[in-house]
Order: structure tokens, then sequence, then C-alpha cells
């Protein structure tokens, strides 16, 4: 039971560690940090644009956390959301652009996230299987996967598949968008906040209850905290790795219905940029708990739209460095909580 | 002979809220071999780690020879002449012998070159005037168990250490050389040395120590010379409640052959041929013993019986249970065809510590058809399971937490892997590796009680133990393994007059594993 209350405490001590860390920037820059703190609230969720945008930041980041989080679960460190929601957003915009402009809505928007799903859970599983097949460390090959998908998506797009004289891919039909919440819901007026949020909130109770409730989830935990035993209770540790790193591939693949499918309906040149990255920070603060993710993400949402609204007052990287700073007070104080 | 050595008195040391040593009084004699048993988590090691400065004691003395002391560390034991052979050896492989009896105590100056050759002289002089044949230009790391243990003790003697205390020293060791470390103890004390010897095995004490005392909880509860107590005497001492040393044994009725292993080869991934041409058979309600010094095979045929064995390894030969082949099958296929097996190193191998015990409880059986409900699990199913076994095992803990397995005492842990693998159902062949290794007495006979009466169900059991007390008193018939083979076989009647000259016994298995 201790270990759970430090769970919840860790993170809050974190938070407010690099608050008050950033607090003391402010001051440093010149600005009253209250004041700053005050206008960064009420244009994000003090406002409904703000709301919105920052529902639909912590959306991409709640799926790339998961992506970070499910392999985290067998020990696996998936520094590969990048390459994988590359991958998923490119060949979104792809299968968008080529479907027949007929294509009923429900069959689009399917296709089209299926095509993400497979494409990033392919490149996981890539890593999946230099790790069982020969013993590559997941480290190493999510990162250079993460080069090799770049480098593939680059050339392409420099080639036939992108509008010509621009870096970005023809739009996708009309029926494979998804909806933004304003008009369908008239909520948060003209934010990118869109209907995929709900397969991001979806996943994240979906893959709870596979995770803790569950038959496979059970062997996947017990493959991740004890290897050795569980191949001694009959549990094929290495199917769970593919698994796992196919679940994570997965969740960063679906982050491009929320960008591509959602919000900008092509695929440009930097558009998933930092987010796998950021998937990390948001996995870790969240301990990796598919559910709490949700909170991590929606937090780091804020900081990250919160430090663009004050752009013109504090340089938005004070925010950036909080972001930072948290993730590392993390890490401190769960070594120096759980070391005794 | 008389003179007292090593003197404590009124030494505690408390480790948070809880003692681990209280007010112990205890006086060792100038020359004696003194034995300090206990069941584990008694003290035993506390006791002797603050005699040798590794550990503080919180109130309390010491006093070495009269003069009173107070260790902060080993090197200053270590000048007043004590020395402790720990249950670890602390020995750098990649150094020879000799380089590692001297490391720590060089006898030169900071650049000077060592001499080592003369080091080596009079290493192999005392190694001579005590039976402790070892070769110091070898190379730690090609020695074996036995070799490296003497090499621990040259080193305490060539720091002309005269008390000397040994922690489990015959854990490690086959029959043999324990007779050999035996035989050493007994020179090393005539020429005055005292030994401080630390054991749970009551026969040991009995052959070997002039004196002995008893810790329980943390305390002494009894110092007696040797000659006046017996094995059954100890026990009660130590767990505080008359004790069944030997299991009961009822004439066993071997039905069918359940399990039947034939020319068993297998050559592991270095091309090492760890097993050659094993063959046996196990019927329903035996139990199949196999004696042997650890490293002949043993290891290797459970994990083939288990289905767990290196991929890459070749493996010849034919596995049967219950005429179905099983070789080459993965270990949930055969399980479910109704095997169990309770590894050597049960926390490591058979439970995950992070889990709560209703999991740990179905670890491996999690598959069965009773705890599942769609694709979760039967949580009311789970529970009841739960409680009946914690229960008939006498488990216990807070049942409205969920409390991890890892904050359960050592012996409940086991105790919780014993329960899930015999109460599998429709068990027909139980594998059992080294099963009471780290358990204490009183917890022992409650294990073998439990296999006896798994027996007596039916179930064939394979039992692997470095324990020939255990094997002889468990098995119906002992194959006695060297190299990979069955060397020799004893027969269910051989077995059973052998119980009754147990020492002749013991002797000849002794022989055919060696």
């Amino acid at each position: 039971m201790r270990a759970g209350m430090f769970k919840i405490v860790i993170p809050l001590l974190a938070v407010a560690t690099s608050l008050a860390i950033s607090a003391f920037l402010i001051a440093a820059a010149g600005r009253d940090p209250l004041l700053i703190y005050q206008k960064m609230f009420t244009m994000t969720f003090g406002s409904e644009y703000g709301t919105g945008q920052i529902v639909f930041r912590s959306t991409s980041l709640v799926l790339a956390g998961l992506a970070v989080a499910i392999p985290f679960r067998l020990k696996l460190f998936n520094i590969g959301g990048e390459g994988q929601m590359l991958a998923g957003a490119f060949s979104a915009a792809l299968a968008g652009a080529l479907l027949p402009p007929q294509t009923p809505p429900l069959v689009a928007v399917s296709f089209c996230t299926l095509s993400a799903v497979t494409a990033g859970a392919s490149v996981a599983l890539l890593s999946g299987w230099l790790k069982v097949r020969f013993g590559i460390n997941e480290v190493i090959s999510t990162i250079m996967l993460n080069f090799i998908v770049q480098a593939c998506v680059g050339f392409l797009l420099a080639g036939s598949l992108s509008v010509p004289s621009t870096a970005h891919t023809h739009e996708i039909i009309p029926s494979a968008q998804i909806p933004p919440f304003s008009t369908v819901l008239g909520i948060w007026q003209k934010s990118p906040a869109n209907f995929s949020t709900l397969f991001a909130l979806a996943a994240c109770f979906g893959l709870w209850f596979l995770v803790f409730k569950t038959v496979p989830g059970y062997e996947m935990r017990a493959s991740g905290l004890h290897p050795e035993a569980a191949g001694y209770a009959g549990i094929n540790t290495n199917s769970h790795i593919m698994k796992a790193m196919g679940i994570g591939g997965a969740m960063a693949g679906l982050a491009a219905a929320n960008l591509v499918l959602g919000y900008k309906h092509y695929y440009e040149s930097g558009l998933t940029d930092g987010i796998g990255f950021m998937g990390i920070a948001v996995a870790l603060l969240a301990f990796a708990h598919p559910i709490w993710i949700i909170g991590s993400a929606v937090l780091f949402g804020f900081l990250q739209y919160g430090g663009l609204s004050v752009n013109a007052y504090v340089p938005k990287d004070i925010f950036l460095m909080v972001q930072a700073v948290t993730i590392l007070m993390i890490l401190i104080l769960t070594k120096s909580f759980f070391r005794n | 002979m008389n003179t007292i050595v090593v003197s404590v008195s009124g030494l505690s040391k408390k480790f948070g809220p809880f003692w681990a040593n209280r007010n112990i009084s205890l006086e060792i004699e100038n020359g004696s071999i003194h034995a300090i048993v206990g069941e584990n988590g008694a003290g035993k090691s506390t006791l002797t780690k603050m005699i040798y400065g590794l550990l503080q004691p919180t109130s309390g003395s010491i006093a070495v020879r009269g003069k009173p002391v107070r260790f902060n560390s080993p090197r200053q034991a270590i000048a007043e002449g004590i020395g402790m052979v720990h249950q670890h050896f602390m020995l750098v492989p990649e150094l020879s012998v000799t380089e590692n009896i001297m490391l720590g105590d060089e006898r030169g100056h900071l650049f000077a070159p060592l001499t080592k050759r003369d080091a080596s002289e009079e290493i192999r002089t005392i190694a001579d005037a005590h039976s402790l044949s070892v070769d110091p230009d070898a190379l730690v790391s090609e020695l074996s168990v036995g070799e490296e243990q003497r090499v621990e003790i040259l080193k305490l003697l060539y720091r002309n250490a005269d008390i000397l205390i040994l922690d489990e020293p015959t854990a490690v060791l086959t029959p043999l050389e324990t007779e050999q470390l035996f035989a050493t103890l007994k020179s090393l004390q005539k020429e005055g040395k005292t030994v401080i010897l630390i054991t749970h095995k009551l026969d040991e004490v009995l052959s070997v120590s002039d004196r002995v005392s008893v810790m329980r909880r943390g305390e002494i509860i009894a110092s007696k010379p040797t000659g006046n107590v017996s094995k059954a005497d100890l026990a009660r001492l130590m767990v505080g409640r008359n004790v069944l040393l030997r299991v009961e044994h009822p004439e066993e009725k071997p039905g069918r052959p359940v399990l039947e292993v034939s020319n068993l080869s297998m050559t592991d991934r270095k091309g090492v041929q760890r097993l050659n041409n094993l063959s046996f058979e196990i019927r329903a309600g035996e139990v199949y013993g196999i004696a042997g010094v650890e490293g002949n095979g043993q290891s290797e045929l459970l994990a083939i019986l288990w289905g767990i064995a290196d991929r890459q390894s070749v493996v010849d030969g034919s596995v049967m249970l219950e005429g179905r082949p099983i070789k080459g099958l993965h270990a949930d296929k055969i399980a479910a065809m109704g095997v169990s097996h309770i590894p050597e190193d049960r926390l490591r191998h058979a439970v995950v510590p992070d889990f709560t015990i209703a999991e740990n409880l179905i670890f491996g059986r999690h598959r069965e058809k009773k705890f599942a409900r769609h694709a979760g699990f039967n949580i009311p199913a789970v529970q009841r399971y739960t409680r009946t076994v914690t229960s008939e095992y006498m488990i216990r803990y807070d049942e409205k937490s969920d409390i991890p397995l890892a904050s359960l005492s050592g012996g409940n842990q086991q105790k919780i892997v014993l329960a899930r693998e015999i109460s599998r159902p429709g068990l027909k062949l139980l594998l059992l590796a080294q099963p009471t290794r780290g358990v204490d007495i009183g917890a022992i006979e409650m294990i073998h009680r439990r296999i006896i009466e798994a027996r007596d169900k039916g179930i064939a059991i394979l039992l692997v133990s470095a324990e020939l007390d255990e094997l002889v008193s468990l098995s119906t018939r002992i194959g006695c393994v060297y190299k990979g083979s069955v060397r020799r076989e004893f027969t269910a009647k051989e077995v059973r007059r052998g119980r009754s000259s147990e020492k002749e016994f013991k002797k000849k298995i002794g022989l055919s594993i060696t």
C-alpha cells in the first residue's frame, strides 16, 4: 500500500517542484510568475479555443504515451514512437488520398485508421522481431528505425507523392475526415479537437482492461516483472514481447487519426515531429499506467499550449524546461523513495 | 584447553523494530569446534557478523582472549586473529590461488615486486599440513566449489587467523568433500585453532563439534557439550516443539508406469554432452529419487522434462508420459497433461514477488478453465481457491489487502509454490528439485509429509536432491546419476533395506555418485 501512495505523491511532488523552478525562471525573465500563470490559465482552460487545443494535443500525447507504456510493461523501452507515428501518419494520408471519393465515411475512416495502425505496428514489430530473433536491444533498433522511416517518408514526399512544389501530400477525401467537436457538438469552437479523442480514450480503457484484467495481460505483466519465472510457468515471453511492441506501434500509428484525419487532412513534413519523444515523458510520469496516462498527457498538453499562449511575455522554452525537469524529478524521487 | 577465547555478553542487534539478536551471552573455548545451529532467520549470521566486525552491536560487548574489543570493520577482527569463510565465496576468478590468497595481505611495500614464489611455498606447506589439497598456481575459475572453499580457508590460515568462523560451509559440498572438510577442521583443532561452525545440518553438528549452541528468534536457547545431546533434542530446541525428523513411510504400491525416459542424451549449444543415454521409469504412486553431485545432468534432465530446455541443444532419445511423447513440447502443454514442477530456486523461478498471493497461487495454472471467465479471470473462483489453499497449508496473511507475495516470509512463499503445484487438478507426475533446500526443519517435516501423501494418491514423483537423508527417507527407488547417466539404480527392496542401516547405505550411494 505504501508503494501505491508513493505513486501518487511522486508525480505531484515532481510537478510542484518544476513549477516552482519555472516561477523562478519567469521572475528572472522580469515577469510576475503569478500573473503569467494566471494568463496561461485563462488562455487555455479558461477559453473554449484553448481547451480545445489542449484536448487536441493531449490526444496525440495519450497515444504516444501508450506507445511507450505498453512495451514498458515488459521492460522494453520503445524509443521509436517518432518513426511509428510518422509511418502511421504518412500511410493514413496516402490511403485517404487514394480512396475513391464516393467511399462511405465509415468505410473510409476505418480504412485509413487501419492503415495507420498497421503501418505503426509493422515498424514496431520489426524491432520486436529483431529482439526476439537476434537479441538486439530494442532501444537501438527503434532509434535506427526512426531514421529509416524518416528517410523513406522524406524520399517519397520529395518524389511523386506530394503536391508539386509543396512539402505535403494531396488532401484526403472528405468522407475520410474525422469531424471536429465544434461542427457536431458546437463546443471548443475553431479548435482542432476532433472525435478521434474518443479513439484515444477507448484505447486507454481497453488497454487497461487488457493489461490488468485479462489472462494475456496477466501473462504479459508476469513476463515483464519476472521473465525467468514466466518461462517456468509455461508463458511464451517472446510472443508477449511481440504483442507489446505491436500494440505500442499501433497506438503511435493511431495518433495519425488525430493529426491527419481529424486536423490537417494531409501529411505535411514535420507534422508528427517531437510527439513520439514526448510520449516517453508522458508514460514515465504516469508510471506506464494506461489510465493515468490521460492525466499525464493533459498536463503536458497544457504546458505545451500554455507555453505557446504566453510566448509574447516569456519565452515558451521555459515550459519546455518545466516538462524536462518534471521527468528528471520523477526519476530522482522514484530512486530515492524506493531505494530504502 | 579450558580458557575462553571469545566471550560475548548481553549482545543485541536491532534492525529497525526487529531484534535480530537479543541479549546473547556465549563463551567459546580455546581450541574447540563450536557449532551454532538454528533455523533460517534465527540470528546465527548476525551474531557471527558482529564477532567478525561486519556489523556493530546495538548493545552488549565482545571480548577476545579476555580483552574487550569493538570492531568497526573486519580488518580489525583479522588483526585479532579472527577469520571468516562466507557462504558465498569472495574470490577473484581471473586470479590464481596464490594471488587470491595474497590479495589484501601482500606483505610488501607499494610498488615492490610481489614475492609470489615465497607465498606459493608457504601456502603449499600450510595446505599439506591440513590436507587442503589445492594447486597454488591454478586459476580460481578452474577450481571446483570444494577447492574454492579450501582456498578461502587457506586465506585465513595465511593471515595467521586462529579463530575461524565458517558460515554454512557444507551447503555446497559433496558428501566426500564434507568428510574432507571435517578432517581439516579436526587437524586445525589439534593445532590449537578455534572453529565456529554455523550450520543447520544436525548430523554434522553431532559428528564434528565439541559444543553446540542453539539459537531461536535471536536468542541463545541452549549451549551444551555435543556429547550430551541427540539429534531430536537439537531439533526440538531449534523449532520449539517436537519434530518428526523422519517422515513415516507406509509401504508404497506402485502402479502403471507414468514417466518413461529412455536413452535420453543431450548435447548443449557449446557441444558439451550433458546427458548420456539416461534411462529410468517412474510408476504411479512411487517416489523415484535421483542422487548425484550437482552438475551431473540433473538440471538438464529437469529442463527437458519440463519443456524449457535450450532449443539450440541437441536432444536424442524418448520421454513418454503415459505413453505419449512429451519431448519438445512447451511447458504449458506438459503442465496441461498433468505435470507439476517445483524448481530448485523457487523464489526466482516459481513466483513473481510483485504479484499478489492470489496471482501467485494461479501462476502457471492461470489457463485452467475453472479460473477463466470470458477473457479475464473468474475472481470469485480464484478467491475461493486462494482461501482453501492458504488455510490448508496454514499460510497466514491479511486477506483484505492485496499485498504482494514479497511481503511474506520465505517459508510461506515456499508453501505457496508447493500448495499450487500439488493441488494441480489431474496431477500425474510431480517433478521436485531440492524441495527442502533453504527450508527450516519445522517446514521440512510438513513438506515431506505432503510428498508422501501425494505419492499415496497415486502420483508419480521425481525427486532430485543433494540431501542423501531426504532421498533415503522418501524414495521408493533411487537412481544415482554420474556424468549424465544412471550409474546405479537401487531397487525398492534395496532402499527399504537401506533405511534400516542408513549409514552404510548412504556410503554406498556416495560411492555411486563420485
